[in-house]
């Protein structure tokens, strides 16, 4: 088991790597330069040439191309990302700021969609055809059609409305205030926690259907085995590995979705931070917050991975 | 009755090549109502699009009525005006020519362009196909959105940049299902007989694998729509998309949010269900065209 997370964690190196190219290609290479980017295109013409100079300066962009992502990396390994362009945090304080509260509704909405997904594939799985089955099918249809930032958005208009609600204005952490935090991250958590249950429940649905046929299921049924238990000890453990690569999946949509949801709930974590970044064109902030990103869904399925081998063995030794 | 019936083999046997296309719409419909319900649906917003200017009562961005700030939905404007009296009901008309639009090209462009890579990785193999696939994993590294959100910063805002760059988040996903779809084509004895007889790959990749093809493609293609018309909205929702004043559903109901306004229920409640109804209608589509084209796929994708 070692050896096999071992040589899983090396392999995820180069794609670490080939991550850090393909933003740093797509920041320089595309057209627009970076004063075009950050300043609009009269921004720039009312530059003097010093100050262009002196900016392009501060950025390290003066140097050889390679050199500025040899640079890039070395600030990557030393955890040095650098500063804003436009306030005085460093990346590194806004990540550890802001990170927490997105990681906290990355994994309350992970816990969700498991908590609605699962029971709800298991029991329409269970009873195929019924009224049950036929209501999951349209809440999972329906919900995957609903755009999260909107629900966020009719969530937050209702319960300004009705309870005169405000949106939190900066960050509390769990450790210094739970109650507090838990009314930041709640609402953000609940929309995409639903969004992915309705990815769950079809999923477990599917997987179920598919291994109740098999034959040990017959076996275990034949040797008198309540159906509750042949679910629940032969079915769901063979049934659930593709719910868990769907959840890793899931996790590259809900880093993604959380980004438009928290803005949607004016919540004061990483993805409203990169959206601001963006407005503000803040060059190096939008670099390294990307990459984190693109690090934390290599992670995912990294943790995939080993969870895999956990569970079924013959990975392990395949 | 020997004549008769040799007539009735003959014309059975005619039959699936003779077959016009209506009857191929009207089996498609008998067999699965819901898909000819969003199939119509979908028919009702493309001709919304298309007659936008036909269809809406107002102009969806010069005509900013300042005597009517954030009116509620009345016979004037139906579904009443935004902050800056502009009529909701013109400006989701015209949205949906944008959406549509935006989907449409960034579908068929990425969805192209990942098939004919998935055709020449697949056919191909070795190297060229593991070079492939580790190049679109790296691009899956990123969340959509988020891939999306820096294309577009890097291009400039711009229509046609959306497009490009929501294109650009389709290639992997239909290069990894085209592929799958070439590799179990190649092992067919028809294409080692085109070999045998001297076709060149480009040929055996055109005429022998892309045919088999094309239904895989059609469903993932649908499926893309949905995903897309979310994608879209969701970078209008956020600033970056299609720039301002354009009438897009995404930012309709970003830029109260983005203002820090509070909006009107109104504002919020129409463009996402437009939204909504749109990506409801081409999903279900999509999973009913899955049905007809290959029962094998049900619930696979």
């Amino acid at each position: 088991m070692q050896k096999y997370i071992l040589r899983r964690f090396l392999l995820s190196i180069p794609a670490i790597i080939g991550i850090t190219i393909i933003i740093f290609l797509v920041m320089r290479i595309l057209p627009g330069d970076v004063l075009t980017v950050m300043f609009g295109e009269e921004g720039t013409l009312q530059l003097s040439e010093e100050d262009r100079a002196r900016i392009i300066a501060s950025l390290g962009l003066d140097k050889p191309i390679y050199l500025q992502y040899v640079d890039w990396l070395e600030d990557i390994v030393t955890l040095k990302l650098g500063q804003s362009f436009w306030r005085s945090d460093t990346v590194m304080d806004l990540i550890i700021n802001r990170g927490p509260i997105t990681l906290e509704i990355a994994i309350l909405s992970v816990i969700l969609s498991w908590a609605i997904g699962l029971p709800a594939g298991i029991l329409a799985a269970m009873k195929r055809n019924s009224i049950v089955d036929y209501v999951g099918r349209f809440f999972s249809i329906l919900f995957l059609a609903i755009p999260n930032f909107w629900l966020g958005t009719l969530i937050v208009l209702t319960l300004v409305l009705t309870l005169e609600w405000k949106a939190p204005l900066g960050v509390i952490n769990l450790w210094d205030d739970p109650w507090a935090n838990l009314q930041i991250v709640w609402g953000p958590a609940l929309v995409l926690g639903i969004g992915q249950a309705a990815y769950v429940c079809r999923m477990a649905r599917s997987a179920l259907l598919e291994t109740i046929h098999e034959d040990y299921i017959r076996t275990a049924r034949a040797k008198g085995l309540a159906e509750r238990l042949v679910i629940m000890r032969h079915a769901l453990r063979n049934a659930i590995m593709p719910v868990i690569t769907l959840s890793g999946v899931l996790l590259g949509f809900l880093i993604g979705g959380s980004v438009a949801v928290e803005q949607a709930f004016g919540v004061p974590g990483l993805g409203r931070t990169l959206v601001a970044a963006f407005f503000e064109r803040d060059y190096v902030v939008i670099q390294n917050l990307v990459l984190l990103y693109g690090l934390v869904f290599v992670l995912t399925n990294l943790l995939v991975d080993i969870s895999y081998a956990w569970i079924d063995p013959r990975i392990r030794y395949g | 009755m020997v004549q008769a019936s040799t007539t009735d083999v003959l014309v059975r046997q005619e039959e699936p090549r003779g077959r016009r296309w209506w009857w191929v719409v009207i089996e498609f419909c008998q067999r699965n109502p819901m898909g000819a319900v969003s199939g119509g649906v979908i028919i009702a917003i493309v001709l919304v699009a298309i007659f936008a200017p036909v269809v809406a009562t107002h102009h969806p961005t010069q005509e900013a009525d300042f005597r009517a700030l954030r009116n509620a939905p009345s016979g004037a404007h139906w579904l009443g005006t935004d902050d800056i009296g502009r009529d909701l009901y013109s400006r989701i008309v015209h949205g949906a020519r944008i959406s549509l639009f935006v989907a449409l090209i960034a579908v068929l462009v990425g969805d192209l362009i990942g098939a004919a890579w998935g055709v020449a990785t697949g056919y191909i193999g070795g190297r060229f196909d593991m070079y492939s696939q580790r190049f679109l994993e790296l691009m899956m590294s990123f969340p959509t959105l988020i891939l999306a959100m820096i294309l577009v910063l890097a291009m400039g805002a711009g229509v046609w940049t959306v497009i490009v760059a929501i294109s650009i988040t389709r290639i992997p996903l239909s290069v990894r299902v085209i592929r799958s779809v070439a590799l179990s084509v190649k092992e067919n004895a028809y294409v080692d007989a085109a070999q045998a007889i001297g076709a060149s790959s480009g040929r055996v990749m055109l005429r022998h694998i892309a045919p088999q093809c094309i239904a895989p493609w059609l469903v993932l293609a649908t499926a893309h729509l949905g995903s897309v018309i979310i994608l879209e909205a969701s970078l209008g929702f956020l600033g970056v998309g299609v720039p301002m004043p354009t009438a897009t559903w995404g930012n309709m109901l970003g830029g109260p949010v983005a203002a820090g306004l509070i909006p009107r229920w109104w504002m919020v409640v129409f463009p996402g269900v437009a939204i909504t109804v749109t990506v409801l209608a081409f999903n279900l589509f999509g999973d009913s065209i899955r049905d007809f084209l290959d029962p094998k796929l049900r619930g696979r994708t």
